[in-house]
């Protein structure tokens, strides 16, 4: 039982992360290797926030989702666009945004274990004779609600059709009068959100590190590599099955292999079927 | 434009020199012998020179570090731009390369002459081996896997306490003497490098850009492609592991820090830099970033902020590197001619 409701939140947890890195490379296909870097900053703009300038925690948040969001768009408006479509120089160059981003924070003093978020809800409650604390349970609402949302979002909206259509097909979209270069920057700036808004609902679980950095996008990359890249659905289902792998390890094997078991199933996906359980690419495009 | 403008435009033409270099006749003339090895003889020379110059031990050492970056460096320009495999995890081999240096010499009592050699060949096998699954992948997929392999054996070695798990394995010998140790690396560089730049010449270069171009068509013309990559792979991480080896029996010590970042991100952008493509580039990237960040070591992780920042400034303002602007001015005057 333990296993089912501590599975299904890593499980969440994994989707949080992977969403806004699906987001960006679904609709613009750029690879963001600067995820990672964007969730430990927006952990960082909100402690900031609350300890620094004293907000309250609820503006703290709102203003952080949004300074992440526009820092995203800023990043894509001001240095990748012109390397847009080179796929070596923008693998190359956003990851070199990542570190400097990750490395500046460490640089900057932010290392160590004295930075904390607070909870949303303190306490915990017994489901099934398991102990759960809320927060952990309001980021399995939080997350489902983001999901939902997401769907919503790209069915029903302008913007959100404007991005599916991208995603689907470029040419297309440019022929009916949807702006890419602006539609790219909308995706960075909303993946940059996901990145914050997983960032906040996961970091009160534990400690803000620098080294997190690098683990999120780890796990980004892997959840969207097995679900395929540029399948959003595909990253959910993804999330889920790398999530229960995780904690069979944990239970079985020991806390150490958890990374491994992400690595692994990433090497397995890839060699084995390189497009993911759900991508829609064509094989050739991807592998001799 | 309005009438009666003049317009103009600039041209770049070859220098009559360059143009008389071209062929066997290059021979014949003494100025044009020497217009051909100039920029030769200055690297090798140079290389050979600096530590000479440089006043004292710390900045040899300093040159000795810029030599096996130099390694690394050379050895991701030949993978990325002659093969098509951008590989984001140089760490990988450098690790691969230590620890099995460091095992040699430690529990086997190899002295340094024959672990550095059979650590770059065995290296070189291993990481091949590991990494010809990937092979088939290209791309963004090649790059995702290989910034995976460091990552994934500091983990393993951490989480299963193997190879002295995090302290690292410790008393490595030295090498013999000082200017092995100065030298080693700076002759290694000079012998790879122009060995290199044959082999891209050769029918094997010829293929493996053509992998690198269309594997599409050097598959229909009955190629092995995964073979041919492989080979490659085997020449750029036999390098890696070089450097690597070498790196042990300088610090006498390997551990997981050579699984590091630094020993991925230093050499990627020391190419870009330098000029992608040029073999050679690399290498003068490595000697203006390493003395940088060696300058830098009192700002501690800031170094990295301040290469990568330098390689999102190249990739997007100077793309073609420093060394095919030197190239082109070398060999090319520009004028301005009127339309």
């Amino acid at each position: 039982m333990d296993i089912l409701i501590y599975g299904t939140i890593n499980s969440v947890a994994l989707a949080l992360y992977a969403l806004g890195f699906a987001m960006v490379y679904g609709v613009s296909r750029l690879p963001n290797f600067a995820h990672g870097a964007l969730y430990v900053l927006s952990g960082f703009i909100t402690w900031s926030l609350l300890n620094s300038l004293g907000l309250p925690y609820a503006v703290a948040i709102v203003l952080t989702l949004l300074l992440t969001g526009i820092i995203g768009a800023l990043i894509y408006q001001l240095i990748l666009i012109r390397i847009r479509g080179m796929e070596i120089s923008e693998i190359m160059a956003s990851y070199a945004i990542g570190l400097a981003i990750l490395e500046g924070l460490r640089w900057g003093g932010f290392k160590g274990m004295t930075y904390t978020l607070p909870s949303f809800i303190e306490g915990s409650t017994t489901i099934a004779g398991i102990v759960v604390d809320y927060q952990r349970l309001l980021v399995v609402v939080i997350g489902a609600a983001v999901v939902g949302l997401l769907w919503l979002f790209t069915h029903y909206t302008r913007t959100g059709l404007a991005l599916r259509g991208m995603a689907q097909d470029e040419r297309a979209a440019l022929m009916l009068g949807i702006d890419s270069d602006l539609m790219a920057v909308v995706a960075m700036g909303f993946g940059s959100m996901l990145a914050a808004l997983a960032a906040v609902v996961l970091l009160p679980l534990g400690n803000i590190v620098v080294e997190a950095g690098y683990n999120v996008l780890i796990l980004a990359i892997a959840v969207c590599i097995i679900g395929g890249l540029g399948s959003w659905m595909g990253s959910v289902i993804a999330a889920f099955l790398i999530g229960f792998a995780q904690i069979l390890t944990v239970v079985y094997l020991g806390a150490h292999y958890q990374m491994v078991v992400a690595l692994l199933a990433i090497i397995m996906t890839l060699i084995l079927k390189p497009s993911g359980l759900f991508g829609r690419q064509k094989e050739l495009e991807e592998r001799v | 434009m309005t009438e009666g403008m003049e317009q103009r435009r600039k041209e770049r033409v070859d220098r009559g020199i360059k143009v008389r270099t071209d062929s066997l006749y290059a021979l014949l003339s003494a100025g044009e012998i020497a217009y051909l090895a100039l920029p030769r003889l200055v690297l090798i020379l140079g290389l050979l020179l600096l530590p000479l110059v440089v006043p004292g031990m710390y900045w040899q050492r300093v040159i000795t570090i810029t030599c096996i970056y130099g390694l690394l460096a050379v050895s991701f320009d030949f993978l990325a731009h002659y093969v098509g495999l951008v590989s984001l995890g140089g760490a990988f081999f450098v690790g691969t390369g230590g620890y099995l240096a460091a095992i040699a010499n430690t529990q086997m009592g190899l002295s340094p002459w024959l672990t550095v050699p059979s650590a770059a060949l065995a290296g070189g096998v291993l990481c091949t081996l590991l990494l010809l699954p990937c092979l088939p992948l290209r791309g963004v997929y090649f790059a995702i896997i290989s910034l995976m392999y460091p990552l994934f054996s500091a983990r393993v070695i951490e989480a299963l306490d193997i190879l002295g798990g995090t302290d690292g394995i410790m008393g490595i010998d030295g090498f013999p003497n000082r200017i092995v140790e100065q030298y080693a690396p700076v002759v290694l560089l000079l012998l790879i490098l122009f060995g290199l730049r044959r082999l891209v010449t050769t029918d094997f270069g010829l293929v493996v850009r053509g992998v690198k171009d269309n594997d599409q068509a050097i598959r229909a013309s009955g190629i092995n492609v995964t073979y041919f990559k492989a080979v490659a792979v085997f020449v750029s991480a036999s390098m890696g592991c070089l450097g690597g080896a070498c790196l042990v029996h300088i610090y006498m010590w390997s551990g997981i820090s050579q699984f590091a970042l630094d020993f991925s991100i230093l050499p990627i952008a020391a190419t870009v830099i330098g000029g992608s493509g040029t073999l050679v580039g690399p290498v003068l990237g490595c000697l203006i970033l390493v003395p940088i960040s060696e300058m830098l070591r009192e700002f501690g992780t800031l170094r990295i902020v301040f290469y990568a920042l330098i390689l999102v400034a190249f990739i997007i303002f100077k793309s073609e590197g420093l060394m095919v602007w030197g190239r082109r001015k070398y060999h090319q005057f520009e004028r301005w001619t009127r339309i």
